[in-house]
């Protein structure tokens, strides 16, 4: 029949090639310019004075700021995440006091300016200028001096870590209670207690939805410990400060610290990605089913 | 060791002003083979869920294997027994829920070994065996190393029984297995079932399935609006249902 011998000769191959985007490449091409303009732009101007860049980039009370910075990251990160878990399990708890501490705790911890509360601890010695600590009616365990035991980077650590602990509290409780209570159910019906179920199920499952923000509240932790150099404490902000007061060169010296802050950030957000996908587990999207018999991995049987 | 595994007792229980179980007496013999039909509403979820004290009572009293379930007497009331009681009673009680309930972020075989481990106290290897045991004698064994995700309904589904008999209970509650499941996956999880019955194993299943209930339940029990309406041999009731309403229901299930 000549109809079907007409179609057979001119048959498609079937193998499917994609359309070429031509919008996408000119918008592509596009950005590639305008990138290489802005660099040009950047990397040719004097009054950028890159050699005072690379002079101080590795100078030593940069690096002590740096590595300040990077103590202070990560202890007020800590801080606030061992306090942040408990305060937002404490939030849903059956005890209604329980329940309001934790509330107050956030409400107070976030509805004060950082600033104030760094302000505040660094100052604390005015306030209580001895602390004790003491048996009800019996002997003293232990006196000191305030101002000796809340030195500046104390006094940073408390406020960075009990502020953030309040954030942090948010998030969790926002994972908490993004896992099904059919989880919960489960977990009870095979004989689990309120801890393990915390643990082993509800946790891990919660953690897909805290990570994201955390890690957001991390990056920011980077730049938010800057405020300390209002204590004068030697984070990396006030390094490069104390250096362009001295020799005048504000914008290079700005340029060191904004870079370091870059960098850091960029090493921080491999490390979110790595986490993320740790805790995706089971839930990757598989277009083609794993590893399967025999059977049904051949095709056109 | 009574004849009665479980026994419910003039149970009540309001959601707020809406009387959820009014009253609900109930016995079950080891062994036995329970399906509990009803219409939407009218108590039969919660009854089961009570069992294994998911849910709270408010008056009455629910024994499995001679233990009161969820409370300890106390002066001439109950008092609400602590987290760390109710596990061991939860350990001779296995669930299977409506929609599965597995633990995405372990697989298959975690999923059945985390009870036997956390709460039965078996060490890693011992678990493994029995989970393996178990896996197989629903027909996923060599689908071990799965996510939840990554397997169909019906597979959910058996694991999740796997996952239920792991603690080696006495007592199996199902809470409507197969209604979340296409119509071409619920027989398998119905002949997990069936092989489970067989084994003598007493199970109480809510359910829609008629077909499954004349062929593999010894007794029927039929509720509406929080009261059980009637209850016998699973072929008289089904055939020869002797109440208005049961009738009225099966009519309406056919």
């Amino acid at each position: 029949m000549t109809v079907t011998s007409e179609v057979s000769a001119e048959k498609p191959s079937g193998i499917v090639y994609p359309r070429r985007n031509y919008p996408q490449i000119v918008a592509t091409v596009l950005v590639v310019l305008v990138l290489a303009l802005i660099a040009r732009a950047l990397f040719s101007n004097d009054n950028f004075q890159w050699n005072v860049v690379r002079e101080y980039f590795f100078s030593a009370s940069i690096l002590d700021g740096l590595w300040m910075t990077i103590k202070l990251t990560v202890i007020a990160v800590f801080i606030g995440s061992v306090l942040g878990v408990p305060l937002a399990v404490m939030r849903q708890s059956a005890n209604p006091a329980v329940r309001y501490f934790a509330f107050g705790y956030v409400w107070f911890f976030r509805g004060t300016p950082l600033l104030v509360q760094l302000v505040f601890w660094f100052n604390i010695a005015l306030l209580f200028p001895i602390l004790t600590i003491k048996v009800p009616f019996g002997p003293t365990l232990f006196s000191e001096q305030t101002n000796t035991l809340v030195t500046p980077l104390i006094a940073a650590v408390l406020a960075l870590g009990l502020n953030q602990a309040a954030y942090t509290a948010e998030i969790v409780r926002a994972g908490l209670i993004s896992v099904d209570t059919g989880q919960t159910e489960a977990a009870s019906a095979i004989g689990m207690t309120k801890t393990q179920t915390l643990r082993k199920i509800v946790l891990p499952q919660a953690m897909r939805v805290i990570i994201p923000p955390l890690a957001s509240e991390t990056i920011n932790m980077l730049k938010v410990t800057s405020l300390v150099s209002v204590i004068s404490l030697g984070d990396l902000l006030y390094s490069a400060q104390a250096i362009y007061q001295a020799n005048y060169r504000v914008i290079p010296l700005l340029l060191v610290a904004s870079i370091w802050y870059l960098l850091l950030v960029t090493v921080l957000s491999f490390g979110q990605y790595y986490l993320e996908r740790h805790f995706s587990r089971g839930y990757q999207d598989l277009r083609r089913p794993p590893a399967e018999e025999p059977a049904a991995a051949e095709p056109g049987r | 060791m009574s004849d009665k595994l479980v026994k419910i007792s003039a149970v009540k229980k309001s959601y707020g002003s809406h009387e959820v179980l009014r009253g609900v007496d109930l016995e079950v013999n080891r062994g036995e083979v329970m399906c509990i039909l009803g219409p939407s509403g009218s108590g039969k979820s919660t009854l089961l869920r009570c069992v294994n004290h998911l849910e709270r009572i408010d008056s009455g009293r629910i024994e499995v294997d001679g233990e009161l379930i969820g409370y300890r007497r106390k002066g001439k009331g109950l008092q609400e027994l602590r987290d760390s009681e109710l596990v061991a009673q939860r350990q001779k009680i296995g669930m299977v829920f409506q929609r599965f309930n597995l633990f995405p972020h372990m697989t298959a075989l975690e999923n059945v070994t985390i009870g036997p481990v956390l709460v039965g106290k078996l060490s890693k290897v011992a678990a493994n065996e029995r989970a393996a045991e178990l896996l197989q004698k629903v027909g996923l064994a060599d689908r071990m190393g799965h996510y939840p995700g990554h397997l169909s309904g019906g597979q959910q589904q058996r694991v999740a029984i796997a996952r239920a008999l792991a603690n080696r209970p006495d007592l199996m509650l199902f809470d409507e297995p197969t209604s979340a499941l296409d119509p071409e996956l619920v027989g398998e999880v119905l002949e997990v079932m069936r092989r489970l019955a067989d084994t003598g194993m007493t199970m109480m299943i809510v359910t829609h399935e008629m077909y499954f209930a004349r062929e593999v339940a010894d007794t029927v029990v039929v509720m509406e609006a929080g009261s059980i309406v009637e209850q016998g041999p699973a072929r008289e009731v089904l055939e020869n249902p002797q109440h208005s309403r049961t009738a009225a229901f099966l009519d309406h299930v056919k």
